[in-house]
């Protein structure tokens, strides 16, 4: 409901619903009020021109074109649908064949499926009229008949995303039968667009008709519909040019109407299934705040400086801040860990920092700066190459961070052209060096080759490669590894490490997992519901971290000492909602640790002697025993 | 319960062999892990098993072919993604009595999907929950649920803790245990995760390439790994060389 809601809300939306909803009143109403004024013949007024008492004028009886128009709306919109129900239900048939009778079969059925297609509808339809004879039975199946291929491919192609589905494999394992689950799983599923199709088709019958009828193939005397109307009236169109007129417009407005009704709704559907993710794009949206300043910095080891940074989306019930005011600076050669749950602003941060956070997100800080330059500033050539070649940003899915249609070496090669002003030839010549830098094989000949052709952890090989292909200061890594098999993830960390090594480079790296993190980095940010709650050294997680929310994080992760006899440590509860952040400690629904104080007061993240900071009233306080044995006590009901 | 053993299965896409003469048995009542890289095989293994694949060899079940249709399905599987392995369209409770042996009354019915839910444990009152309104963890004990609504006598999870965050893999690797030991299932527990088998399964099988490379007692094969590409996976693991037994 709150779909077709939102279609009446865009003025195209209402438009088109008004006169859908219209055209089909019309069809039910028309013929009970105006049947005898549309059959009422007057002899005094044949093939007259419009007039007061003939808004339309007359045909060759005297009859008034007006009412008849009217009166033909239910003939035309019926027969519309019919041949679109035609066109369903035969085209369900066809694209659901493969699902049901199993590949073999399949395959013949959609082999014929695909030849229909490729013959032109209205060709059908003209060799169906003359099976069937002329009139109005033969134009419906001639109709539905000839929309029923691309209907039946439109199926096969949404049975084929369903039917990958986990939960359809499930039923079948579940040992539900095939047409069984075809009912209730894949039809449910495929619904929405269908009817949209559906709708849009019957736009389209209604003008086929039209056609049909005005060639004298469809609707013969003494029943009309619209385009019976215009065959009649286009032969007196010099005497009466209304009486052709007024049944054309009717078929356009009800063909637009069902059209642009049904492009509303998919247009609104579409919409709604992508609506949610948000897709770092390339394009920064930071408020211009100052100019590039390079003055201002305390050490002059420190690579990253940023001081409460902010992310801000607009929200449908005011904005929503998934970053709540971040710190930390990271100094040359070191290596800083991020950790947090899925929500926590781990990535956001790290897209802060690369001024990749798209549109509508906004980014504040009272500090941002790389290497001494304000990153807030506004999009400048030279920012531009100061984050293309200091920068390395290293994402989660190499398979999407490259250009499939680009060969390998071509795509490095580019950031140095691009950037340090290369020829083409020394270009190519530095990504293959780097390539080898970061331990491709054989990198001649890799270079030509197409992203596809490399493995998983080669691609992200390459990924660290094109960052290498600057001087890069910092290295952004979000989540390197996550998609990557165990054995590939340790050549992949241990790149990193030589990398870092090598040339003094800072890493950044963000991670859902404790025991990567406390493997390669010196210092550990962890982060809850937008705000660092405890930074420490990475040496310290297992034994000596404060925050509650660490010690559990770190618990609750099995690894090769966990004792067995014992169940495993869990966090209670649900990430905080970014939209929904309480007050008080974000953390102190889910703490064992908590009090009042907790929940209505926001602790601040202090920094202690050595440089560790920790955001909690009861930091180091030792937890309740219960909350180790506390077996499966997670009470995520809400 | 009884035992699953899987003999000389080959599983062939194509030209691609993804499964190359596997043998392998879980004993009845015993967790087996399964390890291995993506590509390696081990979920069209499981498919395979399960009837959603065509292999060559023989699957048996208690000596007896596993049986790929009709409604008795003794053996039942638990999906990697739990986003996608519940018809958004359907309440959970549908959705785990649609795996339910047919012939029961409605009550008797409703009955056990309420036992089922409490058994893993979530509020049986949410039954009539859509899967939207539940988090990945709930979502993945609602799959749990399903498959045990069957009456397995053996189940085959396959990376269920892979596509969740840590603090809820703990809570899921939990139940498993818990389950495991109430109802003494078999089960066949795939996952890349060496720590999470160690944890979960009694004996554990190393397979890459298709083939099974080092099988045997969970404690023995890791701390004794007899082949190189078991020692691999296992100086691969994060935290493995740096960090101290806690």
């Amino acid at each position: 409901m709150s779909r077709l809601k939102s279609v009446i809300r865009t003025p195209v939306g209402l438009t088109a619903t008004i006169l859908t909803v219209g055209v089909l009143l019309l069809a039910v109403v028309a013929p009970i009020l105006w049947s005898d004024d549309a059959d009422a013949i007057d002899t005094a007024n044949i093939l007259a021109g419009p007039s007061a008492d003939h808004w339309a004028g007359t045909d060759n009886l005297g009859r008034d074109i007006f009412f008849r128009t009217l009166v033909a709306t239910r003939l035309s919109v019926e027969l519309a649908l019919a041949a679109t129900a035609i066109a369903v239900v035969i085209g369900l048939l066809l694209g659901t064949a493969s699902f049901v009778l199993g590949r073999r079969s399949g395959r013949l059925v959609n082999a014929g499926v695909n030849i229909a297609v490729a013959f032109p509808g209205m060709l059908l339809a003209l060799f169906f009229a003359v099976v069937f004879g002329v009139g109005a039975t033969g134009a419906v199946f001639a109709i539905g008949l000839a929309g029923a291929p691309a209907m039946g491919r439109l199926t096969r192609t949404l049975v084929a995303s369903v039917s990958s589905r986990d939960f359809v494999d499930a039923a079948r394992v579940a040992g539900v039968g095939r047409v069984r689950i075809l009912f209730r799983h894949v039809l449910p599923n495929i619904s929405e667009p269908l009817v949209v199709n559906a709708t849009i088709g019957a736009g389209g019958a209604l003008l086929s008709f039209a056609g049909l009828s005005f060639l004298g193939l469809g609707v013969q005397q003494p029943s009309y519909d619209w385009g019976r109307l215009l065959f009649d009236g286009i032969g007196s169109i010099y005497v009466n040019p209304a009486a052709a007129l007024a049944p054309g417009l009717a078929v356009v407005v009800a063909g637009l109407a069902f059209n642009l009704f049904g492009e509303s709704v998919a247009k609104v559907l579409g919409v709604g299934v992508v609506a949610g993710i948000q897709l770092p794009s390339s394009a920064p949206a930071v408020e211009t705040t100052s100019p590039v300043d390079v003055a201002h910095h305390d050490a002059d080891d420190i690579v990253l400086d940023v001081r409460d940074l902010e992310v801000t989306f607009p929200g449908p019930a005011g904005p929503i801040r998934p970053v709540r005011g971040v710190s930390f600076a990271v100094r040359r050669g070191e290596a800083v860990g991020v950790v947090g749950e899925s929500g926590s602003g781990k990535s956001l941060t790290a897209l802060a920092v690369s001024r990749l956070v798209g549109d509508p997100g906004r980014v504040d800080a009272s500090r941002l700066e790389l290497l001494g330059h304000d990153l807030r500033a506004a999009d400048s050539k030279a920012l531009r190459k100061l984050l293309g070649t200091s920068l390395a940003m290293v994402f989660q899915d190499p398979m999407t961070s490259f250009n499939p249609t680009k060969r390998m070496g071509g795509q490095l090669a580019e950031v140095a052209r691009h950037h340090q002003g290369m020829d083409r030839r020394s270009a190519l010549a530095r990504a293959v060096d780097r390539m080898r830098a970061v331990r491709i094989t054989d990198p001649e000949h890799r270079a030509h080759q197409y992203p596809h052709e490399f493995s998983g952890g080669m691609r992200q090989r390459a990924m660290i490669g094109m960052g290498l292909m600057g001087s890069p200061a910092l290295i952004v890594a979000d989540e390197p590894t996550t998609a990557l098999d165990v054995t590939v993830q340790q050549q992949v960390l241990d790149l990193l490490a030589s990398i870092r090594a090598a040339d003094d480079v800072a890493l950044v790296l963000i991670s859902h997992d404790v025991a990567v993190v406390g493997q390669v980095c010196d210092r550990v940010l962890v982060m809850y519901a937008g705000k660092i709650v405890e930074d420490l050294p990475a040496a310290d997680l297992a034994a000596t971290a404060r925050h509650p929310y660490t010690r559990a994080l770190v618990a609750a992760v099995p690894d090769m000492h966990t004792d067995l006899d014992r169940p495993l440590a869990v966090i209670p509860g649900r990430p905080v909602d970014p939209a929904d952040v309480p007050s008080g400690c974000a953390y102190a629904a889910r703490c064992p640790l908590a009090t009042d104080r907790c929940r209505t007061q926001e602790p601040p993240l202090e920094t202690d002697s050595a440089g560790r900071r920790v955001a909690c009233w009861h930091a180091g306080e030792p937890l309740p025993i219960e909350i180790l044995d506390r077996e499966l006590a997670e009470v995520d009901t809400q | 319960m009884k035992e699953l053993r899987f003999e000389d299965v080959h599983v062939r896409f194509g030209q691609t062999v993804a499964v190359d003469g596997v043998s392998l048995t879980v004993p009845a009542g015993q967790v087996v892990g399964l390890v291995g890289e993506s590509g390696s095989g081990k979920s069209t293994l499981a498919r395979a098993a399960v009837g959603l694949a065509p292999y060559d060899g023989r699957i048996l079940l208690g000596g007896e072919p596993v049986p790929t249709r009709g409604r008795r399905r003794p053996l039942q599987m638990v999906f990697q993604d739990p986003y996608s392995s519940l018809d958004p369209r359907m309440s959970i409770g549908e959705s785990i009595a649609e795996a339910m042996p047919r012939g029961a009354s409605r009550a008797a019915g409703r009955a056990e999907v309420e036992r089922l839910l409490e058994l893993v444990h979530l509020d049986p009152a949410r039954a009539t929950a859509r899967p939207s309104e539940l988090s990945g963890g709930q979502r993945q004990r609602v799959a749990l649920a399903r498959a045990l609504a069957g009456q397995p006598q053996v189940v085959i999870a396959d990376e269920i803790t892979s596509a969740l965050d840590v603090s809820i893999q703990g809570a899921v690797l939990n139940l498993v245990r818990e389950l495991q030991a109430e109802l003494g299932l078999s089960m066949l527990f795939i996952s890349h995760n060496l720590a999470v088998v160690r944890y979960v399964a009694t004996y554990v099988a190393v397979m890459r390439d298709g083939r099974i490379v080092e099988q045997g007692p969970t404690a023995q094969v890791l701390a004794a790994p007899e082949h190189d590409y078991t020692r691999e996976l296992l100086a691969a693991v994060p935290g493995s060389t740096t960090r101290s037994p806690r």
